[in-house]
């Protein structure tokens, strides 16, 4: 019996800003978590993850990291990707100031 | 201090162009990042959790005023307004973005200063004594010694690929407030029966996951003597260091499993090679740089003033006891500039905060400035007359902390809050810690008591050598604290006693309150610190204090 597959989103690092990115089913990379890809097939992770390596002038360190479906989209599992969505604990700098304008 | 000559100029600069094209050829889709991340690192730039960092080196920690506003310019330029010192005396900015990078080397080199071997395998940042030069208790001021050794490892054509870093750290005082013996390589000066300086050669010291205290290979080494002897290490360690299993890379498993007795055996040989060929270059090159560190000219003056001001505001006072340090010359004092307001990030400071830093040295303080592993700000020479005047224009600013040595005094590494390699935050528990001892009006009656937080096994924050340490770990995805107890970063270094079980996030903070209140009711009175009260009464009593729960278990 194979074991569950746990969803997964693509994340990087945008080459530019450093900034963490996501994935989206329409190929672009959102700086939303909820935006991502949710993407429910081992076989289909694997392509994704082929497709964003290949974006070299965008994207940096691309892998896959766990989510869950929310309300809203995809919402990471762990905590290290729970702070990636936001950024520090200790300035509100980073994503948590950047997201409240849009 | 050291100011560069126009060798130095040149090969920053032509390494800022030769880093700024690469910068540009990975914009452009010439470089991958597979190409392009050894580039990087080379030139200390990383890429992190949220953002790019990039680690300026801070050589032994010395500094100068103008070098400080470059600091501010690019903290307020390019970043968000402030920068972070670190463990190694360097400083790190969080927020860099990669096209600005090259102004940002460009600025630096503009003042003297670079990222290089800021990281990789190579010898990285020789980190000093912060009181060097102006302590009371010093032999000779190290920092010409490590000057020489900046010079001699930069660009070494023989050691950039060694089997991983190298950290070498050094100290002029038998008191060794640089942590020597949890380095690659310690050099502790002493003196032999001969009253000649020399150093005590300490190698194999190391914290991360196998956290060892460093042994003596040479009980004196001439300091003449020094810079052969360093390379001969170099070169042993570059022969048998492994480079298959990057966890036992390090000179310190190199040592163990190649034995003291055979290592130094080792070490000694090739010494007495390479002894010779140094033909006596480097002494003259040494004999130039110490020239560069002659002390200010100290000013002769009455403290009687200092005296006064003591007893008539005790603000002033309290600072005074905790922020200061023995001078060498009686009228003067070392005074410790504290980046570790309550809840505020361990060893950050803001652009404003560097400016007046500047201001103040230039002001008080013969235009000196050194940073301290510790991830504080140090005035190494202010003359007592104008301590009170400088404690003045610090308070306000967030910089007027007198907590020195205290339990708020944390040193925290920068954690999950921005490094990739974290597997828990610390800079929030350092927060929450001073935050809470503050509240209860308790430290100064604590005393001195050093908590040292990493947020991960690499423990950049040093916890194996707190008084406390705190490790954060993952423990099935979600944030778990480790104590050790015992821990001590000086000549009589000894690496922390787990204490048992971890603490979750919302339970650490709690913990080292319990445990702090076992230490007051223990201890023999305010004249036995914590580490003192530790090592009389070891590890019980304060594992009760940390699990109640399952005392009363046994007891019942
Ligand atoms: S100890 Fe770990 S988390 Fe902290 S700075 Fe070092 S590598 Fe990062």
């Amino acid at each position: 019996m194979s074991r569950a597959f746990t969803p997964k989103v693509v994340t990087a690092n945008a080459l530019l800003e450093g900034d963490v990115i996501y994935l989206t089913a329409d190929d672009r990379w959102s700086r939303l978590h909820h935006e991502a890809e949710l993407i429910e097939d081992e076989a289909h992770a694997q392509l994704r993850l082929l497709h964003a390596q290949s974006q070299r002038a965008s994207a940096v360190g691309p892998y896959l990291a766990d989510a869950r479906p929310g309300p809203d989209g995809p919402e990471p599992v762990h905590f290290r990707e729970a702070f990636r969505t936001r950024g520090p604990s200790n300035y509100r700098h980073g994503k948590q100031v950047e997201q409240s304008h849009v | 201090m050291y100011d560069y000559t126009d060798f130095d100029e040149a090969f920053v600069r032509a390494r800022t162009e030769q880093f700024s094209d690469q910068v540009r050829r990975r914009i452009d889709g010439s470089l991958t990042e597979d190409e392009f991340r050894p580039l990087r690192l080379m030139n200390g730039l990383y890429l992190q959790l949220h953002a790019y960092m990039l680690r300026v080196a801070i050589p032994y920690g010395t500094i100068n005023p103008r070098q400080m506003r470059q600091l501010a310019m690019i903290a307020e330029t390019f970043d968000k307004g402030y920068g972070h010192f670190t463990t190694r005396q360097n400083i790190q900015f969080n927020w860099p973005k990669l096209p600005d990078v090259p102004a940002i080397l460009s600025a630096l080199a503009d003042v003297g200063m670079h990222a290089i071997q800021t990281s990789g395998n190579c010898v990285r940042n020789v980190t000093a004594d912060h009181f060097a030069g102006a302590a009371a208790d010093e032999i000779e001021d190290p920092r010409p010694v490590a000057e020489l050794l900046r010079q001699w490892s930069t660009d070494h054509p023989e050691f950039q690929f060694l089997p991983r870093k190298f950290k070498i750290a050094i100290t002029g005082s038998p008191n060794d407030r640089a942590v020597t013996r949890a380095h690659d390589i310690g050099l502790r000066m002493v003196r032999n029966a001969a009253g000649e300086p020399g150093f005590e050669v300490i190698v194999g010291g190391g914290l991360g996951r196998t956290p060892l205290v460093g042994q003596t290979v040479r009980d004196f080494l001439p300091k003449a003597d020094l810079l052969p002897y360093v390379e001969a290490i170099l070169s042993v360690y570059n022969t048998l260091g492994r480079r298959d299993n990057k966890y036992k890379a390090r000179i310190k498993i190199t040592l163990h499993e190649t034995g003291k007795e055979e290592l130094s055996r080792m070490i000694e040989e090739r010494f007495e090679e390479i002894r010779p060929l140094f033909g006596g270059h480097d002494q003259a090159l040494l004999a130039r740089i110490e020239a560069a560190f002659a002390p200010p000219a100290f000013v002769n003056a009455p403290t009687d003033g200092y005296d006064l001001q003591r007893k008539a505001d005790p603000v002033f006072r309290a600072w005074a006891d905790t922020n200061l340090a023995a001078h060498r010359n009686d009228q003067y004092a070392i005074v410790s500039i504290s980046l570790k307001a309550h809840g505020a990030t361990p060893g950050d400071a803001t652009a404003d905060q560097m400016r007046l830093i500047a201001d103040l040295a230039e002001r008080y303080g013969h235009s000196e400035l050194r940073i301290s592993h510790e991830q504080n700000v140090i005035l190494p020479h202010v003359h007592k007359s104008n301590l009170a005047a400088l404690h003045a224009e610090l308070r306000g600013t967030g910089l007027e902390t007198a907590n020195i040595g205290l339990i708020s005094d944390i040193i925290a590494c920068p954690g999950m809050d921005y490094c990739a390699l974290a597997t828990a935050r610390s800079i929030p528990v350092a927060q929450e810690i001073a935050t809470r001892f503050d509240e209860l009006k308790l430290e100064h009656d604590i005393g001195a008591l050093k908590i040292k937080i990493s947020g991960c096994i690499n423990a950049c924050g040093h916890h194996h050598v707190g008084h406390i340490g705190i490790l954060g770990l993952d423990r099935a995805g979600v944030e778990n604290y480790q104590i050790t107890l015992g821990g001590d970063g000086t000549e009589t270094a000894t690496i922390g006693e787990r204490a048992g079980p971890g603490f979750a996030y919302d339970e650490i903070v709690p913990a080292i309150e319990r445990l702090v209140r076992a230490y007051l009711e223990h201890r023999e009175g305010p004249g036995e610190p914590f580490l003192a009260a530790y090592r009389r009464l070891g590890l019980a009593p304060f594992k009760a204090a940390l699990y109640p729960a399952e005392g009363a278990r046994d007891a019942a």
